[in-house]
C-alpha cells in the first residue's frame, strides 16, 4: 500500500508527460487526478493505521548507491510523522488536481501542467517518506525542480522565467547547507540512515568538527547546516525572497506548492531530525530567532501589498515562522499541528483567491476589486472561513494550533523564548489586519473596477510586472478585457468550488478534531510515539498552567487587528492613504519588502556577473593567455614567420613534429632497451 | 578467460575500418555515404564487442584482467594490455559514444569526409588504447598520439579561428607531453621496467617522487584541464566541429583524471600526499572561478566548456581526497560528465547546424517550435546542475563526501559550485529555450529529426538510469578503487593518523 501511495503520482506524471500528446488533455487530467485521489484515500487509511493503530514500518525498495560504508537505500519510512505529511500532501494535491481541471481549462498545455503537478506530488512524497538524509535530499531537490517547472509554466512571461530561476537558485543556497550537513553527519556517525543517526546522536555530544583552522561543536554545526536547507525550502528570513516571486506560477501551484506542502518541508525536516536538534540547544535558539523574525518581518510586508496572491504569500512566509518557533522551543508536535491546519486554510485561501482571479479575468490587484461578495457569495464565504482560521478565530483550526505555538513559546525555557513570544503576538495582530484588509478590499465597499471612462485596467505603476501576459492563452474565451461591470463577475465552475468546500471543512474542524493528538501531552505521546522527540521538561504540560493574559494574547491581538482593519477600510477609508503619506519612508520600506531584492541584486547578482567578467577578460584573457600561449605564440611567430611561410599550412607542420617526437621516443627506448 | 586478445581487437578494429575508408576511391556523394556507413558499422561492432568485456569482467577482483603480453621493444618494454574496474567504464564510454559521434557528423561534415572519418577512427583506437595500456611507453604513445587526430579535427574541420585554437591546444598539451616523457625516461632508468603493474609496486624514493609527480601532473593537469592551464579548452571547443567537441569533452578530458588515478596516486603516494593541498586549491579555484566565468559567457559552447572545467574540479577533488567515496565519485563523475557534456555539445550542434551561430543572444523561445529539443536539453541541463535522479548528482555528491573528509573548508568552498552551476545552466536554458520566439531568423526552425533523436535518446536514457541506479558503474570500479585507496594509505603508513585526524 505504501509503495502505491508514493508511486501512483509518479505513474500519473509519466503517463501525462510521455503519452499526453497521444491520449489528449482530458484523459491526462482524469488519469493524473484519479491516481492522486487513490493515493490520497490510501494516505488517510495509513494515517489512522499508523497514528491511532500504532503501526510503524519500513518498506525497503532497493539500494540507490553504495560506496564503502556510504550506503543509500530507497526505503519508505512509515511512522506517524510521515503519515501526517502523507495526508496533508495527498489531500491538498488531489483537491488541487481537481481544481486545476477548471482553472486551467483553456490552457493549451494541460498535459504538461498535470504531469508537473503529479511529479511534484511524487517528489514531495519521496521527501516525507525518506528513510535517510540522501533520499530526503532527493525529494528535496525534486520538489525544487517541480517548483521551478511550475513557476515557469507560462514560459512566455519573462517574469515567470526569472521567478523560476530565482526559486531554484535560492533553494540551492539552502541546499548547499543541507548537503554539507549530510557530509558532516556521515563522517561523524558513519551512516546517513535516520535510525543509526538517532541512535548515535547522544554520543556526538562534545565532539567537534574542524573547519578552517578552528573547531566547531559537531551537533551544532550539523544542525545549523541542515537548518540552512530548511530555511531555503521554507522561505525563512534572508532566504525568503523567492517565495513572493513564485506567485508568477498558476494559482493552483501556489496553493499546493507554495502554501500547503513544499514550503513546509523545512518544518518537517526539523521535526524529523528532532532527536538531533534536541541535543543542540544553540541551534535551537537559532531556529527560534529565524522563525520569530520571519513571522514578524513577513507580516509587516504583508500589510501593504496590493497583489492578492502576494499578500497570501507573505502570510505563508509568516506562518512558517510560527512553525519554526515551535520547533525551536522543542514543541515539535505543536509545530506539526500548525503545519497540518495551515495546509487546509492556506490552500483554501489560495484556491479562493484563484476563483476571484478567474472571475476578475486575471486581475490580481485588490485595489481594483471591491464589492465582490454579491457576485461571488460562495467564494466570499469560503475566503472568510479561511481568514477566520488563519487569524485564529476561536474554535477554527488556526485557533488551536496557532495559540498552542504562542503558548509553547512563552512556556519554553529557551533564552529567546521571550523574543519569540512577543514577535508572534505582534505578528498575530498584523496577520489579522492584513487578512481582513484583503477580505474587505476584495469583497466589500464599492466595486472599484466599474468603468468610469477608461476601458483598460492594466498597467499600473508600482507593480508593472504584475500585469499578466498569460491572459493571451489563459481564458481566451472570455476575451482579454478587464471586467468593468459587477454583473459580469461570475462564480467559478463546480470543479473549482468543490475543493474549496472540502478545504473549508478542514479549516474549521481540523483543529478541534486533532488537538488531542497534537497538543495534549498524553495524546501526543500515544499518537507520535517515537517518530519525533517528545517535548522536553513537560513543556506541553506547562502550557496548561500559563497566566490567562498569555493564553488570550493571540485572540486579543486578532481582535485588535480586525478592529483596525474595519476602521481603515470600512469606517474611514481615507485613513490608509493618510498613513501612507505621513509615514511615507516606512510605507515605502514595507512596500518594497525591506529592499531585500534590491540589496541581493547589488550584492550577489551584479557582483557575481562583474567578477565573472573580470576573471574571464582579465584572469583568463590578459594574465593566463597573455603570459602563456599567446605570449609564447607571439615569440614563436616572430622568429619563425619567415620559415613557416614556405609551408602550405601550419597544421601538418605541427602534426609532423608530433610524429617525429613519438618516433624519437620509440627509437630512444629501443636503443636504451638494447643496451641494458 | 577466452583465448583471443579481446582488448587488442577492440583497440585496433577502428583502425581496420579506417584502412577500409582510406581505400575507398572517389570524391562524390556516394563514396562519402559509403565511408559513413563503414565508419558507423565499425564503431557499432567495436561497441558490441566491448560489451563482451562487461559480461566477462569479474568486478569482484581488483586485479587487471584480459591481460595480453607480447614482445615489442626489447626485453623490458613490452606490449602489455589489460583493464581493471577503473579502466573498463572508460573503454565502454568510448566505444559507446563513437557511433553517436559518427551519427552526429552525418550531414554536418561535407568537406573531406573520408579524411574526417579516418581521423575519428584513428582517434578511437588511440583513446581505447590509452585506457587499456599496461605499459608506460605504450600508454604514452596512445595518450600523446591522440593529440594528432584531435589537432587535425579542430584544425581542418573547425570554425573560423581554428588555427589559433589548434595551436593553443597543441602548445599546452605538447608541453605536458615533453615533461611526462622525461619522467618516463627517469622511471625507466630507476626501475628498469615500464610495466605499469611493476611500477605501481616499485616504490620510488620520496625525493624522486616529487619530480616525477610534477612532470606527470603537468601533462594530466593540462588534459583534464585544471585551472590555470584550462584556457585552451574553451577555444578548442568553440572551434571544433560538434563531434570533435563531444569526444574532447567526453573522453579526452577523462584521460587526465584517469592518469591521476592510474599513475600519480599509486606510483607516487608520498608526493601525492605532499601535493594534495595544491590540488585542492587548484580544484576549488577551478570550481568557483570557472563557474563565475561560465555565468557571463555569450557563446553556448564556451559556457559549456567552462562548466566542464568546473566539473573536472570535482574529479580532482575526489581523487586526491584519498577516500573510497571520493575516488569512486571521481570515476562516476567522469563517466557521467562524459555522457552529459557530450550530450550538451550535441544539443548545441543541433541548433548550430540550423542557424550557424553559437551566440546565446541569437536564440530565444525555441520551446515554441522545438518542444522535443527543449525537453532533451532540459534533461541534460538538470544533469549538469547535478539534480538528484540524474547521473550528474551521484558523482558530484560522492566527491564532495570524500572532500569533506579530507578537508572541510575545501568541501565548503567546492559546494559553492552547487549554487553556481544552477545559475549558469538555468540561465543559459532560459535565454535559449524560454520566452517568446520573436527573432525572424528562428521563425522556421525545425524540431529534432530522426537522426538527432537517435543520437540523443540513448544519452537521455543513461543519464536518468544512472541517476536512479548508478550501481552498475559503481560496482564495476568498487574493488579496484578499494584496492587503490588501501594501497595508497598503506604506502603512506598513515592509515591510523588519517582516521584519527577527523
Amino acid at each position: 500500500m505504501y509503495q502505491a501511495i508514493v508511486l501512483l503520482p509518479l505513474l500519473g506524471c509519466l503517463i501525462a508527460g510521455l503519452f499526453g500528446r497521444f491520449i489528449g488533455a482530458r484523459n491526462s487530467e482524469v488519469i493524473t487526478t484519479a491516481l492522486v485521489f487513490v493515493s490520497a484515500a490510501l494516505s488517510w487509511v495509513a494515517f489512522f493505521n499508523v497514528g491511532y493503530g500504532g503501526e510503524t514500518t519500513r518498506v525497503m525498495l532497493f539500494t540507490w548507491f553504495e560506496v564503502g560504508t556510504f550506503k543509500v537505500d530507497w526505503a519508505l519510512r512509515i511512522d506517524t510523522l510521515t503519515a501526517v505529511m502523507l495526508v496533508v500532501v495527498n489531500t491538498v494535491s488531489a483537491l488541487v488536481h481537481l481544481y486545476s481541471i477548471g482553472y486551467m481549462a483553456d490552457d493549451p498545455h494541460r498535459q504538461r501542467f498535470f504531469s508537473y503537478l503529479s511529479l511534484f506530488t511524487f517528489a514531495m512524497l519521496a521527501l516525507v517518506t525518506a528513510d535517510n538524509l540522501v533520499q530526503m535530499y532527493f525529494g528535496w531537490e525534486g520538489v525544487g525542480l517541480a517548483s521551478y517547472l511550475l513557476i515557469g509554466f507560462w514560459y512566455l512571461k519573462p517574469s515567470a522565467n526569472a521567478a523560476a530561476i530565482k526559486a531554484f537558485v535560492v533553494n540551492r543556497v539552502g541546499d548547499f547547507g543541507f548537503a554539507l550537513g549530510i557530509f558532516a553527519t556521515y563522517w561523524m556517525v558513519g551512516s546517513i540512515d535516520f535510525d543509526t543517526i538517532f541512535a548515535q546522536a547522544p554520543s556526538l555530544q562534545g565532539k567537534v568538527i574542524p573547519l578552517g583552522g578552528t573547531w566547531f561543536d559537531a551537533l551544532t554545526l550539523i544542525c545549523l547546516l541542515l537548518f540552512m536547507g530548511a530555511m531555503g525550502k521554507s522561505a525563512q528570513f534572508l532566504l525568503h525572497t523567492w517565495l513572493p516571486d513564485a506567485m508568477e506560477g498558476p494559482t493552483p501551484v501556489s496553493a499546493l506548492i507554495h502554501a500547503a506542502t513544499m514550503v513546509t518541508a523545512g518544518v518537517f525536516m526539523v521535526a524529523r531530525l528532532s532527536p538531533l536538534f534536541e541535543l543542540a540547544p544553540t541551534a535551537q535558539e537559532v531556529v527560534i530567532l529565524v522563525g520569530a523574525t520571519t513571522a514578524f518581518f513577513a507580516a509587516t510586508v504583508g500589510l501593504v501589498q496590493n497583489d492578492i496572491k502576494r499578500v497570501i504569500a507573505y502570510s505563508t512566509c509568516s506562518q512558517l515562522g510560527y512553525m519554526f518557533v515551535a520547533m525551536g522551543v522543542g514543541a515539535y508536535s505543536v509545530g506539526m499541528f500548525h503545519l497540518f491546519t495551515h495546509a487546509f486554510f492556506k490552500a483554501l485561501l489560495f484556491l479562493g483567491s484563484g476563483a476571484v482571479i478567474i472571475a476578475m479575468h486575471h486581475e490580481q490587484d485588490i485595489r481594483k476589486m471591491g464589492g465582490l461578495w454579491k457576485a461571488l457569495p460562495f467564494t466570499y464565504a469560503m475566503m472568510v472561513i479561511g481568514t477566520l482560521a488563519l487569524t485564529g478565530f476561536p474554535f477554527t483550526a488556526g485557533f488551536y494550533s496557532k495559540d498552542a505555538i504562542v503558548e509553547s513559546a512563552f512556556a519554553s525555557h529557551a533564552a529567546l523564548s521571550g523574543y519569540g513570544f512577543w514577535m508572534l503576538v505582534i505578528a498575530a495582530a498584523l496577520t489579522s489586519f492584513y487578512s481582513w484588509r484583503l477580505i474587505l478590499l476584495t469583497f466589500h465597499g464599492k466595486p472599484r473596477f466599474v468603468a468610469e471612462g477608461h476601458g483598460h485596467a492594466h498597467g499600473h505603476d508600482a507593480h508593472a510586472h504584475d500585469t499578466h501576459a498569460h491572459d493571451d492563452h489563459a481564458h481566451g474565451n472570455h476575451g482579454h478585457h478587464a471586467i468593468t461591470r459587477l454583473e459580469d463577475v461570475h462564480e467559478a465552475p463546480k470543479t473549482m468550488l468543490l475543493p474549496l468546500l472540502v478545504l473549508a471543512v478542514g479549516a474549521l474542524g481540523a483543529g478541534f478534531a486533532f488537538k488531542t493528538a497534537f497538543v495534549d501531552a498524553h495524546g501526543v505521546g500515544e499518537f507520535f510515539r517515537q517518530s519525533i522527540s517528545l517535548a522536553k521538561d513537560g513543556l506541553l504540560e506547562e502550557m496548561h498552567h500559563l497566566p490567562p493574559l498569555v493564553v488570550f494574547a493571540p485572540t486579543i491581538a486578532m481582535a485588535a487587528g480586525f478592529a483596525v482593519a474595519v476602521l481603515f477600510y470600512i469606517v474611514s477609508p481615507h485613513l490608509p492613504a493618510l498613513f501612507a503619506q505621513r509615514l511615507r519612508p516606512l510605507y515605502l520600506f514595507l512596500l518594497n519588502k525591506w529592499y531585500f531584492d534590491e540589496l541581493y541584486e547589488v550584492v550577489f547578482v551584479n557582483s557575481a556577473k562583474r567578477l565573472g567578467r573580470l576573471l574571464w577578460k582579465q584572469g583568463d584573457g590578459a594574465v593566463i593567455d597573455g603570459l602563456g600561449p599567446d605570449g609564447v605564440a607571439a615569440r614563436v611567430m616572430d622568429t619563425t614567420n619567415r620559415v613557416v611561410r614556405l609551408q602550405t599550412g601550419y597544421l601538418y607542420h605541427y602534426a609532423f613534429a608530433m610524429l617525429i617526437g613519438v618516433a624519437a621516443l620509440v627509437t630512444w627506448f629501443m636503443f636504451a632497451g638494447g643496451v641494458r | 578467460m577466452s583465448g583471443w586478445p579481446i582488448l587488442s581487437v577492440i583497440t585496433f578494429l577502428p583502425l581496420v575500418g579506417a584502412l577500409f575508408i582510406f581505400a575507398l576511391r572517389g570524391d562524390d556523394e556516394r563514396t562519402f555515404s559509403n565511408a559513413r556507413w563503414v565508419a558507423l558499422w565499425t564503431t557499432v561492432v567495436t561497441f558490441a564487442i566491448s560489451l563482451i568485456l562487461l559480461v566477462e569482467f569479474d568486478p569482484g577482483s581488483p586485479e587487471f584482467q584480459f591481460v595480453e603480453t607480447r614482445a615489442w621493444l626489447g626485453p623490458n618494454i613490452q606490449y602489455r594490455m589489460g583493464i581493471d574496474g577503473i579502466a573498463l567504464p572508460f573503454v565502454i564510454l568510448t566505444t559507446f559514444l563513437m557511433p553517436i559521434c559518427i551519427i552526429a557528423s552525418w550531414t554536418s561534415i561535407s568537406q573531406r569526409v573520408k579524411e574526417y572519418l579516418v581521423a575519428f577512427l584513428v582517434l578511437e583506437t588511440l583513446m581505447i588504447g590509452t585506457f587499456c595500456a599496461l605499459d608506460l611507453v605504450l600508454f604514452y604513445v596512445f595518450f600523446e598520439g591522440g593529440l594528432i587526430p584531435m589537432f587535425l579535427i579542430i584544425g581542418v574541420w573547425g570554425g573560423k579561428r581554428r588555427i589559433y585554437a589548434a595551436f593553443k591546444f597543441f602548445l599546452y598539451t605538447f608541453l605536458g607531453a615533453v615533461l611526462m616523457l622525461l619522467a618516463i625516461m627517469a622511471m625507466y632508468w630507476q626501475a628498469g621496467t615500464t610495466d605499469i603493474r611493476a611500477l605501481q609496486a616499485y616504490g620510488f624514493p620520496p625525493g624522486m617522487q616529487t619530480w616525477l609527480w610534477l612532470a606527470f601532473f603537468a601533462s594530466f593537469a593540462v588534459k583534464l584541464p585544471m585551472w590555470p592551464v584550462h584556457t585552451w579548452l574553451p577555444d578548442a571547443h568553440v572551434e571544433a566541429p560538434t563531434a570533435g567537441s563531444v569526444v574532447l569533452a567526453a573522453i579526452l578530458l577523462k584521460m587526465g583524471g584517469y592518469g591521476f588515478i592510474r599513475f600519480s596516486i599509486p606510483m607516487f603516494p608520498d608526493a601525492s600526499e605532499f601535493f594534495t593541498p595544491l590540488v585542492f586549491t587548484l580544484s576549488v579555484i577551478a570550481i568557483v572561478y570557472t563557474s563565475l566565468v561560465a555565468l557571463v559567457q555569450e557563446d553556448m559552447k564556451k559556457l559549456i566548456a567552462y562548466s566542464s572545467v568546473a566539473h573536472m574540479g570535482f574529479v580532482t577533488l575526489g581523487i586526491f581526497s584519498a577516500t573510497e567515496q571520493g575516488m569512486q565519485g571521481a570515476v562516476f563523475q567522469m563517466v557521467s560528465h562524459g555522457l552529459v557534456s557530450g550530450a550538451l555539445f550535441l544539443c548545441v550542434g543541433v541548433i548550430y547546424d540550423r542557424m550557424h551561430t553559437r551566440d546565446i543572444a541569437a536564440y530565444g523561445g525555441l520551446v515554441n517550435r522545438m518542444p522535443l529539443y527543449a525537453a532533451a536539453f532540459m534533461v541534460f541541463t538538470l544533469a549538469n546542475v547535478g539534480l538528484p535522479g540524474t547521473s550528474g548528482f551521484v558523482g558530484e555528491f560522492l566527491t564532495l563526501v570524500g572532500a569533506f573528509r579530507a578537508n572541510t573548508l575545501v568541501a565548503f568552498a567546492a559546494a559553492l559550485g552547487l549554487i553556481l552551476s544552477a545559475c549558469y545552466a538555468l540561465w543559459l536554458y532560459r535565454r535559449v529555450i524560454f520566452g517568446v520566439l520573436d527573432k525572424p531568423s528562428l521563425a522556421t526552425i525545425a524540431d529534432l529529426n530522426g537522426r538527432e533523436v537517435a543520437s540523443l535518446a540513448p544519452l537521455i536514457v543513461l543519464t536518468i538510469l544512472f541517476g536512479f541506479w548508478p550501481m552498475p558503474v559503481l560496482d564495476t570500479s568498487a574493488a579496484a578503487v578499494k584496492g587503490l585507496v588501501e594501497g595508497y594509505l598503506q604506502a603512506l603508513g598513515a592509515t591510523a593518523t588519517l582516521v584519527a585526524g577527523f
